[in-house]
């Protein structure tokens, strides 16, 4: 699979290189950039191109790639499901989101359904405390939730795939 | 009651639509602004000064000195930067996320005001990758204000440019401490740097002089240029002034970001403001200042609500997030929660946070598998001890890793071994927990807000 930014992501790239006053720095947006255009996940090719785009080694861009949670080196399911379960989420019942997850998904956490649609994770406190327990579906964030609720969004995103 | 207090930072709150330019400008954004590009730049550093603000991220350091290490004039010899830290990743904080969707203007303005004090022209707000819708609201309002002329070359016709970008970090709590936000901005790993120099304002980003402020700090700096840092100074208590949002969790009828003024009773903010403790339940212990905190128990709640009441009690303001607890609470559990959510945050550049934070974490597990041994309380604090110590310096020593990380683990650790020594105990002894663990989903039925699948 050849990896090239399509017309629309070099714009969105060129634009990042004028806000910063070295290359290096438009690395974070520029993974984030990546990741959305090329299926979901940062490929060793994606790393490749990255590199080469910002005049950095293969091993610049994985180092700094490999520290953070949101940035995948692997494929994910379509909708990346990630659960909270710090202090006040775990306060209000996040354990047992878990559970009904992982039945009503049929996968544990830290695995990705054979359908290609779900990936399973646990997350840390994601801002989002005084509307536990949650969770964050890609970029949304499902608050107060209950075992009902969790049925509808998951039936809702099956629909929506 | 909640009503009759001054709204500095929620002014626009029930207002709909307010992270608009237009609907933000009637209610009056940006004319602090106008007046402050009319004052001298240390005039504003002046009145930042005068107003008393303490930093609003944890640490709470007065905001106006911070400025003043920034090399102004003559002093400064390369590019100034302003960053502002909106990496809300305490646990139990969520404060900023506020901020940022309901008035992003207001930190826009701020941070005008703050860069135009401290002479930079360039401006980053680092926002974690996980507030996503947020960053997005905040790139809209910064497009706005580029349209209004509030932003750019010769902004307002003063002379004075400014250009701002949202940067989204990418999911690493250490990356709120403000040397590894820095080293993250820069597009490298989020590891801490070593101090000294103790403030970026010496070297910063990209080797600059930085000023990095916190969402919340930087939102208040209009309010005080608009009326004055010596009206701000008289709200909330000496050495603690003006208000605080605070951000409140757990086990109350009305969780949710509250604007109160600093100093307030942390009683009346739980039974007043925040509805009491669920369905009848006890209260049993709070974290005030996010999870780095130290617990406090039902009897030291009557507690004013501000850096030094909280220090004196033992526990600390931090960043205002308020985790409450009922009587179904069991310590062992929160405690393995908090160890495994450090073990998980070490960036694991120092050996006794890289190590001590998981060891902890494992001993706890196996206490709560019901394999603890009686001297396994004492190898916990043991490991405490050489990770960060107490937060009143009686037991083991500050500084041994790079960054605070250390002590955010070791400190709350600490605190909740003991104070609730017997529960730990309890479980060594028995192999089964004093307070049989309550699981179910506690989410309030009025909360059950409609499933949008977006």
């Amino acid at each position: 699979m050849t990896v090239e930014f399509s017309d629309k992501a070099k714009e969105k790239f060129d634009h990042l290189l004028t806000r910063y006053p070295n290359k290096r720095a438009a690395l974070l947006p520029v993974l984030h950039l990546a990741q959305a255009e090329f299926g979901g996940w940062v490929s060793p090719e994606a790393i490749k191109y990255i590199a080469e785009l910002l005049d950095l080694t293969e091993l610049d861009v994985h180092d700094t790639m490999s520290f953070y949670t949101m940035y995948y080196n692997q494929p994910m399911g379509k909708f990346v499901v990630e659960v909270c379960h710090t202090l006040s989420c775990e306060l209000m019942g996040a354990s047992t989101v878990v559970d009904h997850l992982e039945n009503k998904l049929g996968i544990k956490m830290g695995e990705t359904s054979d359908d290609g649609l779900f990936s399973l994770r646990k997350g840390e406190c994601l801002g989002s405390c005084g509307t536990a327990p949650m969770m964050r579906v890609n970029f949304d964030y499902y608050e107060n939730l209950n075992a009902d609720k969790l049925d509808k969004i998951i039936d809702l995103l099956r629909e929506k795939a | 009651m909640a009503k009759n207090d001054i709204k500095i930072l929620m002014a626009k709150d029930g207002i709909e639509n307010s992270h608009q330019i237009d609907v933000a400008m009637k209610h009056g954004a940006y004319s602090a602004l106008k007046k402050a590009l009319k004052m001298e730049n240390t005039a504003i550093t002046s009145e930042v000064k005068t107003s008393g603000v303490r930093g609003r991220g944890g640490a709470g350091f007065p905001a106006g000195i911070k400025w003043g290490f920034m090399p102004i004039g003559d002093r400064k010899k390369k590019p100034n930067y302003v960053v502002v830290n909106a990496d809300e990743s305490e646990p139990g904080t969520f404060k900023d996320r506020w901020l940022i969707e309901k008035d992003p203007h207001m930190l826009i303005e701020g941070i005008i005001i703050t860069s135009y004090a401290v002479e930079a022209h360039v401006a980053y707000i680092y926002i974690r990758g996980e507030y996503y819708k947020q960053a997005l609201i905040l790139e809209k309002a910064i497009e706005e204000a580029y349209a209004k002329g509030f932003l750019g070359k010769n902004i307002l016709g003063s002379g004075f440019d400014l250009e701002l970008t949202v940067h989204r970090g990418a999911g690493a709590y250490i990356c709120g401490e403000e040397t590894a936000l820095l080293n993250s901005l820069e597009g490298r790993r989020g590891y801490p740097r070593i101090k000294p120099p103790y403030f970026p304002a010496a070297i910063g980003v990209f080797m600059c002089p930085t000023l990095v402020n916190n969402v919340e700090t930087i939102a208040n700096v209009p309010w005080i240029i608009e009326n004055g840092g010596e009206a701000f100074s008289e709200i909330g208590k000496p050495n603690n002034t003006g208000t605080k949002l605070l951000s409140v969790s757990g086990h109350v009828n009305l969780p949710g970001v509250y604007e109160v003024p600093l100093g307030l009773n942390l009683m009346t903010l739980i039974n007043d403001y925040c509805g009491g403790i669920r369905d009848g339940h006890k209260l049993k212990a709070v974290i005030p200042g996010g999870s780095s905190m130290p617990v406090l128990k039902a009897e030291e709640c009557d507690v004013d609500m501000d850096f030094d009441a909280l220090k004196n009690a033992g526990s600390s303001l931090g960043s205002g997030g308020v985790i409450v607890m009922d009587e179904t609470t069991c310590m062992v559990d929160v405690c393995l929660n908090l160890l495994k959510f450090y073990a998980h945050e070490s960036c694991g550049q120092c050996t006794p946070c890289r190590e001590g934070m998981p060891w902890m974490a494992r001993m706890l597990q196996r206490i709560k598998s019901g394999e603890g041994r009686p001297e396994d309380i004492e190898l916990v604090l043991n490991v405490a001890d050489y990770v960060g110590g107490d937060i009143d310096f009686s037991r083991g020593k500050l500084g041994k890793t790079i960054c605070a990380l250390g002590e955010a683990g070791s400190w709350p650790t600490i605190a909740l071994i003991k104070k609730y020594r017997d529960e730990f105990e309890h479980f060594c002894k028995n192999h089964e927990p004093l307070i049989k663990r309550d699981k179910s989903i506690k989410t309030p039925k009025n909360a059950i807000a409609e499933v949008v699948a977006t």
